[in-house]
């Protein structure tokens, strides 16, 4: 890895943190339980990198750790995507459909 | 080539997916919708990386996809909501295992440390250290939330001294490790230390500061994601991780603001250890203690009634019971809105999901800002099982441990009715003055039945 492939990472790293500041600060009180769970599950994508190492035969140890990475992995990502739909799926408006807008703040 | 270009071109769009459901979450109505983008991108990632050209045997893959599913399903599907903060405190030690040990294997592939460079094993070092703190101390956290271990915080003398100790040890064994990457031994000591220094953050923390930790850890994990981004060179990891660990930082920081402490008084303050002699005691006051007969009388035919739920709601499960009144309340023309504290319950936004569960519409959930205002206003407040978060003398009482903590006013309104089990004081282990005050009644026992009567006497009123 070199010098230049860390800066550009950083980049990426950087530039992704303040998308991810401003699209969350925007993300009312009410919703916070389900943003914990869907970051858990899209941060699961370390799932990428866990079926490489189960996948690549670089020896029987890496082979076993991927494995095990794979699966915590596959939890977070089957588990997390589901509870987090289940539980938006229960957010709903008062019958009367009042024009009031839930709390945008942070 | 092409099949590179195409892995590639799959994590853009992934990434963009991932984004674009996150930036849904900022509405209820288009949340849902915005999240199966997400877990699209997460399908469009999984499927073009099983075509990556290193890979050669499909078996363990397939293996760990199909364990994976069949643990993650039931996690998902019948997980009920009230245990929902020790499901994401598990959670985020799934994600921290599974980053932390793709940097295992990684270090161990490339000759146990001897193909590394400095900075890849910067990344993998910090991957592997964040990751292995997140492990233990995410477990802890479940540990404690599901009660398998006492909530209370467990301190000894030099606590504080042995959690530094391991943090800087660990430190150490980074900088060692990016001077010379190919030691095996100090790679596993640096893991081991990570380990034992997850324990010993989360141990001595008590229930009521869970949002925070939880939170925290929820960052920890995703930056531990992130580093693995960077260590195997995966700009989708290095931005999902980057998302995870914005949106964790952003609630503790949240959190906190809403307990009034600072990160280093959560972690390492203690708060829950026994604080004597704090604030004024109520020495010889009396509190009114009443029937569910009287507090139906007075819920009734009250025009407006504000609800405040704390961890004691959803410790008795009694969100249901709730609604059910506040229908037969809305029945007899009066109005009911719930006021949510940000920290109320053992996770950011806990009681929202309790109370969406119960069928309570989201427009009647209020923020602690937007309630504030209207407690002035209010015939009959409701509390149940709240405490600290209505604690008047955190406005008045420089010498109260919570003092300065935002909260939400309930000691404004005509009439209070506080449901409790017990005198005990709350999780500060400070007495409450509000329930003191001349227009509090207490209602004692268990939250459920309580309301379960009260539900019985205004039927027949």
């Amino acid at each position: 890895m070199s010098t230049t492939y860390l800066v550009q990472s950083l980049y990426v790293f950087v530039l992704a943190g303040f998308v991810g500041f401003l699209v969350i600060t925007r993300v009312p009180a009410l919703l916070h339980t389900p943003l914990m769970s869907a970051t858990n599950a899209i941060s699961a994508i370390s799932l990428v990198g866990s079926i490489v190492a189960a996948g690549s035969h670089q020896s029987r140890t890496a082979t076993l750790l991927g494995f095990v990475a794979v699966t915590s992995a596959t939890i977070n990502v089957v588990g997390g995507f589901l509870i987090t739909d289940r539980m938006l799926k229960m957010f709903h408006r008062g019958p009367k459909g009042q024009a009031e807008k839930p709390g945008r703040k942070g | 080539m092409s099949r590179d270009l195409l892995i590639q071109a799959s994590y853009l769009a992934s990434s963009v997916l991932f984004i674009l459901g996150l930036r849904s979450l900022t509405h209820p109505d288009s949340a849902r919708r915005g999240m199966h983008l997400a877990a699209l991108g997460m399908l469009v990632a999984v499927v073009s990386t099983l075509l990556h050209r290193e890979i050669v045997d499909y078996r363990w893959i397939l293996a760990g996809l199909a364990l994976g599913s069949l643990v993650g399903y039931p996690m998902g599907m019948w997980v009920p909501m009230t245990a929902m903060p020790q499901r994401i405190a598990i959670s985020h030690m799934f994600g921290a295992l599974a980053a932390t040990l793709v940097g295992v294997a990684e270090f161990v592939s490339l000759g146990n440390g001897a193909g590394v460079g400095h900075a890849q094993m910067a990344a993998l070092g910090f991957e592997v250290l964040f990751g292995s703190l997140t492990i233990t101390g995410s477990l802890m956290a479940f540990l404690k939330l599901q009660e398998l271990v006492p909530g209370a915080p467990f301190t000894f003398r030099g606590q504080n001294l042995v959690s530094l100790g391991l943090f800087a040890a660990g430190l150490a064994l980074f900088g060692c490790l990016v001077a010379h990457p190919s030691q095996p031994a100090v790679f596993h000591l640096m893991l081991a230390v990570g380990l034992a220094f997850g324990v010993s953050l989360v141990l001595p923390i008590g229930g009521a500061d869970m949002p925070v930790v939880i939170s925290l850890l929820n960052s920890y994990a995703g930056l531990a994601s992130a580093a693995t981004g960077f260590a195997i060179g995966n700009n989708v990891l290095i931005i999902a991780g980057a998302l995870d660990g914005a949106s964790g930082f952003i609630l503790s920081v949240v959190m906190s603001k809403a307990m009034n402490r600072s990160f280093r008084n959560v972690l390492f303050g203690a708060f829950g250890a026994p604080q004597a002699a704090t604030g004024r005691v109520a020495e010889g006051l009396a509190v009114r203690a009443i029937t569910p007969e009287d507090a139906a009388i007075q819920l009734a035919y009250a025009r407006k009634v504000i609800v405040v739920p704390g961890y004691g709601m959803a410790v008795s499960q009694a969100q249901h019971q709730l609604r059910e009144l506040a229908a037969l309340i809305e029945k007899h023309g009066g109005e009911v809105v719930y006021a949510i504290h940000p920290v109320a319950g053992r996770m950011p936004g806990h009681m929202n999901v309790l109370l969406a569960e119960a069928d309570v519409p989201y427009d009647r959930l209020k923020e602690m800002e937007e309630v504030n205002p209207e407690f002035a206003n209010a015939d009959a407040v409701l509390v149940i099982g709240a405490n600290d978060v209505v604690n008047p003398a955190a406005k008045h009482d420089p010498a109260s441990p919570i003092y300065g903590m935002p909260i939400l006013e309930a000691e404004l309104a005509k009439s209070v009715l506080v449901m409790k089990r017990s005198m005990n004081p709350g999780f500060a282990g400070i007495e409450n003055e509000l329930f003191y005050m001349p227009q509090t009644s207490m209602l004692f026992g268990d939250a459920k039945e309580s309301l379960q009567k009260i539900i019985t006497e205004v039927k027949q009123a």
